[in-house]
């Protein structure tokens, strides 16, 4: 095995990734086109064994990899599960990746698992209590993780902070680096009826380290205004890619992962979307 | 313990089940082994398609609108209930009885 | 209005309870049916992993009817574990008294043996031993051994034919037949497979699970099964890579 210290993918490259699906095992070896990293969502590699860690293992000593956690509700008012936590460490431990980074939302609330990134206000409360949790994530996995923004539906009546003040102040608190979901930006701002091009200026773009595109569907509130859905079950759309583009144009060439988790297309539809951020990574080199 | 005559019939067991298993096919690479069906992984972070089914139905699920119109393979089975000794049919017209008038 | 995440929670999984006061569309309008997102993505989610994890259940209920049953049953049962790989552990319990699946007495054990099939999917891998490890010890010795068997080995012991059940649906079996029916999970690479054990087998794999020697196991299987033929269990161990040690009996 290799140690960290020779391990070959100590950081994400800046290139496109995208989220491993199993049913793209053979074409990523045979045919990765652009993609140069793979994210997996932790959970679903917390086994004991078979053949999704025997897959990983393998991919691994290919690609670069990612380990996005998408269970440890980093925001709930409950401690942290301990048990989670050193599921973690285990995965973090022996597949020793490139990143490793988590959410903004909460999904545990007691002993029960709701299986949904769920929203919490902007307060100095929520505040302490997340930079709390981050702390005691990065000194028990034993290194810096990224913290994503999320897509919102509503908003709380007493946040008392704009989401970019809230991310940065918790980064200066923790050392945390930033995982910016530019679809969630998309989604949020129109959601909400705020700017994105305000949302991203206002990012602190120093400290991301991440970048995540997917596609959304359109729904509809009760009077009628867009509600857009965070569903990564088709195409990046046309406004968030001229977004990206403003982002990279801004911030430089970051690790650009394309998410697509429901209805899954064929490996070229995949890796069309991967191209398309590569060429627009290779604008500003 | 064992007298003689289970050992020989132990012996016996184990000769042949190596025998039988010998001529089963050579395991496939390491690679090979990697590819293959896998079970989905469940954990992700996307969101449902939009807002208008399960999470707000007011279909009641507590068991009242189960259909046998979309009654599955079970309708074409009938086995007698062992489980429990009665005569009643594991099938699932028997259903109409066990609902609530 | 603060909105805390027992207030959130609550609301979340009851479709008829009230929406929490004090979240907003941004601009200044209540939330509405925004709130009603996280319900759905709940719901939705919850429901997708059960589909993924009792395929069987699901052909024998129906599509629309497995759809009700899991609204139920994550209401009963949300998960106790971000594992979703994990999730229905209840399911087995919960078939056997939801109202309409109660008279269909052998639900119960087909869900076991998926629940054991998924299980075995994600177990720990293990080394198998070198058969011949069988011939070259002594059978007096052998006869007093223990064998272990497979992290990814699961039994599943039914009254009723849930192997047939589980071929009927999954394989293009034929229709099942009123027989008890004892299936042993394997997993001879990365892929579970169910067998069906023949008469006494049962017995065999549960006394050797239970840590005993093989004397003890042979003795049991042949209290269950006059005709119990050892060397077809070992046949079907060997081949799919399921004895991991022989050890010395406690």
């Amino acid at each position: 095995m290799l140690d960290a210290s020779s391990h070959p993918f100590d950081r994400l490259p800046n290139t496109p990734g995208v989220g491993y699906k199993p049913q793209h095992f053979s074409d990523l070896l045979e045919n990765p086109g652009s993609v140069g990293w793979l994210e997996i969502h932790a959970e679903n590699y917390m086994g004991d064994g078979g053949r999704p860690i025997a897959q990983l293992r393998h991919l691994s000593e290919r690609f670069a990899m990612s380990v996005h956690g998408v269970g440890l509700s980093i925001g709930g008012e409950g401690r942290l599960d301990p048990d989670h936590l050193a599921r973690l460490k285990n995965l973090v431990g022996w597949l020793k990746p490139a990143s490793f980074s988590e959410h903004l939302a909460w999904s545990t609330h007691d002993t029960e698992f709701l299986n949904d990134l769920l929203p919490l206000p902007y307060t100095d409360e929520t505040l302490t209590r997340v930079a709390d949790h981050i702390d005691e994530v990065q000194e028990v996995v034993g290194r810096r993780m990224l913290l994503e923004n999320p897509s919102s539906y509503l908003a709380f009546d007493e946040s008392t902070y704009e989401e970019t003040d809230f991310l940065r102040e918790i980064a200066k608190r923790t050392g945390c680096g930033l995982l910016l979901d530019v679809n969630n930006v998309f989604v949020s701002a129109t959601n909400l009826g705020t700017d994105t091009i305000s949302y991203i200026d206002a990012f602190p773009m120093d400290l991301v380290g991440e970048i995540h595109l997917a596609g959304h569907d359109e729904d509809h509130d009760d009077h009628g205004r867009p509600l857009l859905i965070d569903s990564h079950g088709r195409e990046v759309a046309e406004p968030v890619w001229a977004l990206y583009d403003y982002v990279i144009k801004a911030a430089g060439p970051r690790p650009s992962l394309i998410e697509w988790d429901n209805d899954v297309p064929d490996w070229p539809i995949l890796e069309a979307e991967a191209a398309r951020a590569a060429r627009i990574l290779e604008t500003v080199g | 313990m064992s007298n003689m005559k289970t050992n020989l019939a132990v012996a016996g067991a184990v000769a042949a089940a190596l025998t039988a298993t010998m001529t089963a096919p050579a395991h496939a690479q390491a690679k090979e082994k990697c590819y293959g069906v896998s079970l989905a992984g469940k954990n992700d972070c996307a969101a449902g398609p939009g807002t208008t089914c399960a999470g707000t139905s007011t279909v009641d699920y507590q068991g009242n609108a189960w259909t046998l119109v979309d009654a599955g393979t079970c309708a074409e089975i009938e086995l007698p209930n062992m489980a429990d000794g009665t005569p009643r049919q594991g099938s699932l017209e028997e259903l109409d009885r066990d609902l609530p008038a | 209005m603060i909105v805390d995440q027992t207030t959130f929670r609550a609301a979340l999984l009851s479709p008829e309870a009230e929406r929490p006061i004090g979240l907003s569309d941004g601009e200044g309008q209540p939330a509405g049916r925004r709130f009603d997102v996280y319900r759905n993505n709940v719901a939705v989610s919850l429901t997708e992993a059960l589909e993924t994890a009792f395929p069987v259940i699901r052909k024998l209920v129906g599509e629309t009817n497995f759809k009700l049953l899991a609204g139920a049953f994550l209401r009963q049962h949300p998960p106790s574990s971000p594992l979703m790989m994990f999730y229905g552990a209840e399911m087995p319990r919960f078939l056997a008294a939801f109202e309409p699946t109660k008279s269909l007495g052998y639900l119960p054990d087909v869900a076991r043996l998926e629940l054991a099939i998924r299980e075995s999917y994600h177990a720990a891998d293990a080394a198998p031993i070198e058969p011949t490890a069988l011939q070259t010890t002594p059978p007096d010795k052998l006869m007093a051994s223990t064998l272990s068997l497979a992290p990814a080995l699961r039994l599943v012991r039914s009254p009723w034919p849930v192997f047939a059940l589980w071929q009927f649906n999954m394989a293009g079996g034929p229709k099942p037949e009123a027989n008890a029916e004892d299936v042993l999970v394997v997993r001879t690479e990365y892929d579970p497979e169910p067998v069906l054990l023949p008469p006494g087998g049962g017995a065999f794999i549960e006394t050797l699970l239970s840590g005993a020697a093989l004397s003890e196991a042979i003795s049991a299987a042949s209290r269950d099964a006059q005709d119990f033929d050892l060397s077809h269990l070992l046949t079907i161990l060997i081949g799919r890579n399921a004895i991991t040690a022989i050890g010395e009996s406690p």
